[in-house]
């Protein structure tokens, strides 16, 4: 059952289906920390997300949290909670928002805010060290979000 | 003889297992260098520092063999720059003619220095580096070029200066005229910079201890600098270190040698009052 639903949203994901219309970073409604509406319209593919999660360059999420699903990547931090059970904990709408920018939750929560251009201090290009010019792009984009918040449903 | 090979090697064998992140420190190891320079590397945390209840040297948080590679100084890849300032340390330069032996004697003779630098000038009215008070002297001494920040002879000779002072507590002072400088380092070490909006604390006060990705997170103390890193196999001044967590947090940097950079190594130092000069260490 679960198999086929993975299959169908990879499926959807594969045709590019993005033309529903994505909410910007700075549009997002956030009640009580949850988002509830999808950033894309577009159901998230978890096993991208998945990927987005493990993956340095993307979300790196595992650099902080452990997750006992992946344990086959290697060096999971221990700076934020174990991510096991987080589908059962949260609902898809208060992981959207935890995802997108954790503050709204958790006040000034260590977790950097993954769907936000707004608001920092000394914002710099990527690992460069040196300054951001022009438009800024959040963390993840609004798909990935998606992609990482049908992952984290998973996590029962 | 062959039985206790056959046990290292089963111990090498079960510590792959676990993969590198079992490459853990010794909690309770003690660091005496050389068989006799005793350092402290655990102590009560200063008052200022007041989220602190400990002082802990980044030396506790690395791998035993990366700590043994401190203990002894044949071992630590440090001493060589430490060697080569020796003999910078007597070689006349500049127009006047002098080396730094000729107005301070012997290296030893400088035991003490480096433990409380960053300091207070009263004539030039600002706090200054280990580094930027060997620049006065190169500059308006001995009528030589000044050295960059973290950049060519200046990290060896800090690291010969700090080589003579191990063993002697840090004991930078805060208080009086340094005291303003002391607050703005205080003030960046709290902000929370770039992208990914973390602050100096979030990392080494809220999470030293825990594992970020493959790092195990120090206090990141700078008693032990410069310090040998086998990352990029030389040494490493603390405001290059500064700049590279500067950056990691997805922010602009401030330069090496910038203000802001000189006020933050006089407030992380001060977060070291009582633990030892260390330096050359050697981290990973
Ligand atoms: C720099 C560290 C850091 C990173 C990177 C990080 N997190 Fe977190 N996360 C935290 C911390 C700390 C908390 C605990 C909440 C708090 O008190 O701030 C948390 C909380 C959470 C929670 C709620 C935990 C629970 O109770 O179930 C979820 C879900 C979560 N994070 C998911 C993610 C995902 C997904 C990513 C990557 C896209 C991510 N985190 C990246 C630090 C991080
Ligand atoms: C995202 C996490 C993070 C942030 C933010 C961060 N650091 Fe670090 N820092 C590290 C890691 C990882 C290391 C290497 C392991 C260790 O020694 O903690 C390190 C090492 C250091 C060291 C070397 C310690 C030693 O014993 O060799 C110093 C000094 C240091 N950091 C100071 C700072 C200062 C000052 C700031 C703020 C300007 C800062 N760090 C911000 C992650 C961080």
């Amino acid at each position: 059952m679960k198999r086929t639903t993975i299959a169908l949203a990879a499926l959807l994901a594969g045709l590019g289906m993005a033309n529903a219309e994505t909410v910007a970073p700075t549009n997002v409604t956030y009640e009580e920390g949850a988002v509830a509406l999808s950033l894309t319209g577009v159901p998230g593919n978890p096993m991208e997300g998945a990927k987005v999660v493990s993956t340095k360059s993307q979300g790196n999420c595992v650099a902080c949290h452990e997750i006992s699903d992946l344990a086959d990547v290697p060096f999971q931090g221990e700076v934020g909670p174990l991510l096991d059970g987080a589908g059962d904990r949260w609902t898809e709408a208060e992981l959207r928002g935890i995802v997108a920018n954790a503050k709204m939750t958790f006040e000034d929560s260590l977790m950097p805010s993954f769907y936000k251009t707004e608001g920092f201090i000394r914002l710099g290009k990527a690992y460069t060290g040196k300054a951001h010019e022009g438009e800024v792009a959040p963390l993840l984009s609004a798909q990935q979000i998606e992609d990482v918040v049908a992952y984290l449903m998973t996590l029962k | 003889m062959k039985k206790q090979m056959r046990t290292s090697i089963a111990a090498i064998a079960a510590a792959s297992i676990f993969g590198a992140g079992a490459a853990m420190a010794d909690e309770e190891a003690e660091l005496i260098i050389n068989g006799e320079i005793e350092i402290v590397t655990k102590t009560a945390a200063p008052a200022h520092a007041e989220n602190l209840g400990e002082v802990l040297s980044g030396w506790r948080f690395r791998s035993d063999t990366t700590q043994e590679m401190q203990m002894d100084d044949f071992d630590n890849p440090g001493m060589i720059w430490v060697e080569s300032a020796a003999e910078a340390w007597a070689t006349a330069e500049g127009t006047e003619g002098k080396s730094c032996a000729d107005c301070h004697g012997a290296p030893e003779d400088m035991a003490g220095v480096k433990a409380v630098y960053p300091k207070w000038n009263e004539d030039a009215g600002e706090v200054r580096t280990l580094q930027m008070q060997m620049n006065d002297c190169r500059v308006n001494r001995m009528g030589a070029e000044a050295w960059g920040t973290d950049k060519g002879n200046s990290i060896p000779m800090e690291a010969l200066m700090a080589s003579v002072s191990r063993g002697m507590p840090v004991n930078v002072a805060i208080d009086g005229p340094a005291q303003s400088t002391w607050e703005q380092g205080k003030e960046l070490y709290y902000t929370r910079t770039g992208q990914l909006e973390l602050s100096c604390a979030n990392c080494h006060e809220d999470n030293y201890g825990n594992m970020i990705r493959a790092d195990h997170l120090s206090q990141g103390q700078i008693n032990g600098f410069p310090t040998y890193r086998l990352k990029n196999t030389k040494l490493n001044g603390v405001h290059s270190r500064f700049k590279g967590c500067v950056r990691d947090t997805r922010a602009e940097t401030f330069n090496p040698g910038s203000a802001d950079f000189v006020a933050l190594e006089l407030y992380v130092a001060s977060r070291g009052n009582g633990l030892s000069v260390e330096g050359p260490s050697v981290r990973n």
